[in-house]
């Protein structure tokens, strides 16, 4: 005679997930990666010439970080507060000067012509640059570089620049280049 | 009339308890997606320097961390106070870091080593020199998509 089958006693099963749910709680984080995106220069080709990779003077500005982490940006020393605006002028040359990075007319996809800037921000360090003073460097000029693209955008779409397509960004970063350049270090301060 | 006195005894009856674990496995099952596993354990200390301009690395599984920092108080004895490179639980050489990138290579498929991702976390106070020498060795695997790591922090707050 076939008995009905019993339902499983399932009040340990609550008990058994809990304890897999605090050993997931304790073996895992939360916390996000924030940092700053960069892309290193590829290691120059030992055959290569070294002088076909040249920049005029106009268009470059360079960004120096001393051992004491005092700031020489362009010529002038100056306070990593007054760096933003500095870089800003010297990407956009608003006044088309002639010490100031030159534009060339590119088509950009989907967007038509635009005067791209040619302007390459060159950051050098010393051995002895505090990390600190670095990364704040380096997020003055994602800054700038930020800032006018949210300016572009804001003209031309009506939008910020986060607050658009895939393809408006696209057409954003193609006319605002990011163009910060990490030098080969110079082996100048103090070694560690 | 009979049909509607009470039976037994009367008082609260149980609460059924068999959804519970429905509702415990969800939580679970929430806390799996949205939370990663721990990546080893840090022995160096790290106070990130903050930016404000920070983005968001997509893709996790994809990054490789090289912590660098003065050795936490428990390792100083054997380490000294000088800043260190730690590659996978273990104070390393700026050598070491071709071997470290090219075996979290291994680790990832054909596909996805182009999008590989080195995070550099590095105390505030170390100094650029070490820095520097990691991003050369760096250049030199051609592991080029870098990320240095910095806590969110609002402008003008450093």
């Amino acid at each position: 005679m076939a008995r009905p089958v019993q339902g499983l006693p399932s009040s340990s099963l609550a008990d058994i997930s809990f304890m897999v749910l605090i050993f997931f709680l304790l073996v895992s984080t939360m916390d996000q990666d924030m940092g700053l995106q960069r892309r290193l220069p590829p290691m120059p080709d030992p055959n290569q010439k070294i002088d076909d990779v040249q920049i005029k003077r106009r268009n470059i500005m360079v960004v120096r970080i001393n051992d004491a982490d005092r700031l020489l940006a362009g010529g002038s020393a100056m306070e990593i507060s007054m760096l933003k605006e500095k870089a800003k002028e010297f990407l956009l040359n608003p006044t088309n000067d002639e010490n100031l990075p030159e534009k060339v007319e590119q088509t950009i996809e989907g967007f038509g012509s635009f005067p791209v800037s040619k302007g390459v921000i060159s950051l050098q360090n010393t051995r002895g640059t505090s990390y600190n003073a670095y990364i704040k460097v380096q997020n003055e000029l994602v800054k700038a570089v930020n800032e006018i693209r949210d300016d572009f955008a804001m003209q031309n779409f009506g939008k910020k620049y986060f607050a658009l397509t895939e393809d408006q960004q696209r057409v954003c970063r193609d006319a605002i280049p990011q163009n910060i350049s990490e030098a080969d270090p110079k082996d100048t301060g103090r070694k560690k | 009339m009979a049909k509607f006195t009470r039976k037994g005894k009367g008082g609260v009856p149980e609460l059924s308890t068999s959804s519970l674990a429905d509702i415990v496995f969800m939580i679970l099952l929430f806390f799996m997606l949205t939370t990663s596993m721990r990546q080893g354990e840090k022995k160096v200390t790290l106070k990130m320097p903050g930016a404000s301009e920070v983005a968001k690395l997509e893709r996790k599984d994809l990054a490789a961390y090289i912590y660098v920092g003065t050795p936490i108080p428990g390792e100083q004895a054997k380490y000294g106070t000088d800043a260190r490179i730690q590659l996978n639980d273990a104070f390393r050489s700026v050598d070491d870091i071709r071997d470290f990138i090219a075996a979290e290579r291994e680790t990832l498929s054909e596909a996805d080593r182009q999008f590989m991702t080195v995070s550099i976390k590095a105390d505030e106070n170390v100094r650029m020199g070490i820095i520097t020498d990691i991003k050369q060795e760096l250049r030199r695997t051609s592991a080029l998509k870098i990320m240095y790591a910095a806590r969110k922090a609002v402008a003008g707050e450093f």
